[in-house]
């Protein structure tokens, strides 16, 4: 099973670039989905309804979304692998740009808006760094002189990072990230799959620095996949 | 800053909204061509250079196809904007930069590594004798008009981006001196496709593809035939524009203004 983390702003257009891509390779792929989100989110009862895959959702509540989805991604893995899936989705909240969910042994899919404001790329520096790629969405929207000073901030933070541009409404400019989808190595020991980088802040043990996936490798504010509360309640 | 000049630009047939094939069998487009593409709204004008500037491989809803030189463009034509031969300039007139004119520039020129730090106020230059309001170098890009994002945008494109081919989304609307775009469009050798609702600058363009749900309806060459026609739209344009200016000046107009 291949695994990719799409990670972004709010309103960025990550589902939209979901969307494409499982419109694009569901011939040719099994999918499973998973979204992480604050207090709601529809996004898998759409997917699911629009293109029959499995797919589901978590709540953080009081806990950094991000966090939430470390520590459900074992347990994500392995029912995407019950449901017979190959290729599993998990789309982040996208919240306080801090964080950076990608993973070793899956693809980083950081998704950004051409017309959030040239800054954004430096704001959002951390979630960019670790990625392997970037979707530059709404791309229909701004002149080329825009898109190339918008790459080159992107650029400034992340030198060697594959940039893609898209209007993912339209799935235009999609065909480098599907390739890049279909590129990357399969998960070889889902045990062995580790954060790529810390996030910052220390309230749980994701916080203060211990990478493994898995509510089992930490303790304090920890949730399954599975049978937990509606939200997180802080400790 | 372009390296592999290109001969032409290859459009292969998609299919119209219906999903009726479109009819023509080519459209081909070389340097120094002037098109423009007309049709009710909605009826696929943006699409069609949509197609062109993401180089379609029957994989945008059209289903058409662009060739570069008779072949898939190579991949850094398409994703490495330094190696990309077309600038669309879009009808967002809008540009959401949080810089000023310089910074944006000089930006875009460190992006595409030029060495000649001139070519800022070179292009600031250009784009003042496209629009009657100055823009300054240290105006924000967000306070610049629609009239002055579009000249800015379409000089960047001429000189910083230097691409062989320029699309233009109804530059009409944003009130630039349109006829001193298409003049130094043309003495660059540019091939210049533009979106109008405009009967200059279809006049202007030395073939008009007509649009019509959502496919190519027919490729008109008027060669020389509408140039009564033509002498007509400079005449009108001229008489509207002096209006335009008047009215602006706060004139009251009670006189002929004809020309």
């Amino acid at each position: 099973m291949r695994l990719a983390v799409i990670a972004g702003p709010p309103s960025a257009g990550k589902t939209a670039v979901v969307r494409q891509t499982i419109r694009a390779l569901q011939d040719r792929h099994r999918f499973a989905y998973l979204k992480i989100d604050v207090v709601r989110a529809f996004e898998d009862e759409e997917l699911a309804a629009e293109f029959g895959i499995p797919a589901r959702k978590v709540y953080s509540g009081d806990l950094c979304p991000d966090h939430a989805g470390v520590m459900v991604m074992r347990d994500a893995i392995a029912w995407a692998g019950e449901e017979g899936a190959d290729l599993l989705l998990v789309e982040s909240a996208g919240l306080c740009l801090r964080c950076s969910p990608y993973t070793t042994q899956g693809l980083g899919i950081a998704v950004l808006s051409a017309v959030s404001g040239t800054n954004t790329p430096l704001k959002m520096s951390s979630m960019l760094a670790l990625a392997d790629i970037a979707v530059v969405t709404r791309i229909d929207l701004v002149s080329q002189a825009e898109k190339e000073v918008f790459r080159e901030r992107i650029r400034e933070v992340n030198p060697g990072l594959d940039i893609v541009e898209t209007n993912a409404l339209q799935g235009t400019g999609m065909r480098y990230l599907l390739r890049a989808i279909e590129d990357s190595p399969p998960i070889t020991d889902p045990d062995a799959i580790v954060l790529r980088g810390a996030p910052p802040l220390g309230v749980c043990t994701i916080c203060i620095g211990k990478t493994e996936i898995g509510w089992q490798h930490h303790f304090g504010v920890i949730r399954k996949l599975e049978g937990a509360d509606y939200l997180y309640r802080g400790d | 800053m372009n390296p592999t000049p290109i001969r032409e630009i290859t459009v292969l047939p998609g299919r119209s909204r219906s999903g009726e094939p479109e009819r023509f069998e080519a459209i081909t487009i070389c340097p120094g061509d002037t098109i423009s593409i007309v049709g009710p709204t909605g009826s696929g004008k943006s699409a069609f250079i949509s197609d062109i500037e993401v180089f379609a491989r029957n994989d945008t809803a059209t289903g058409r196809t662009v060739l570069v030189d008779g072949e898939y463009p190579p991949e850094e034509f398409v994703r490495d904007p330094a190696h990309k031969p077309i600038a669309l300039i879009t009808q967002n007139t809008q540009c959401l930069a949080d810089l000023t004119v310089e910074e944006f520039l000089l930006m875009h020129v460190r992006s595409r590594k030029i060495e000649d730090e001139e070519i800022v106020s070179r292009t600031i230059g250009l784009a003042n004798e496209f629009t009657g309001e100055a823009i300054r170098p240290d105006a924000r890009m967000t306070a610049l008009s629609g009239g002055q994002t579009r000249s800015l945008l379409v000089a960047d494109a001429v000189l910083i981006a230097a691409a062989p081919i320029l699309l233009l989304d109804e530059v009409e609307n944003a009130g630039i001196f349109k006829e001193r775009v298409i003049e130094v469009l043309r003495a660059g050798g540019k091939a210049v496709i533009f979106v109008t609702h405009d009967p200059l600058i279809s006049l202007l363009s030395a073939r008009r593809i007509v649009m019509r749900d959502g496919a190519v309806e027919r490729v008109i060459e008027p060669d020389g035939r509408e140039n009564a026609a033509l002498r007509e739209a400079r005449r009108l344009d001229g008489i509207l524009r002096q209006m335009r200016d008047e009215i602006r000046a706060g004139n009251l107009i009670t006189g002929s203004v004809g020309v």
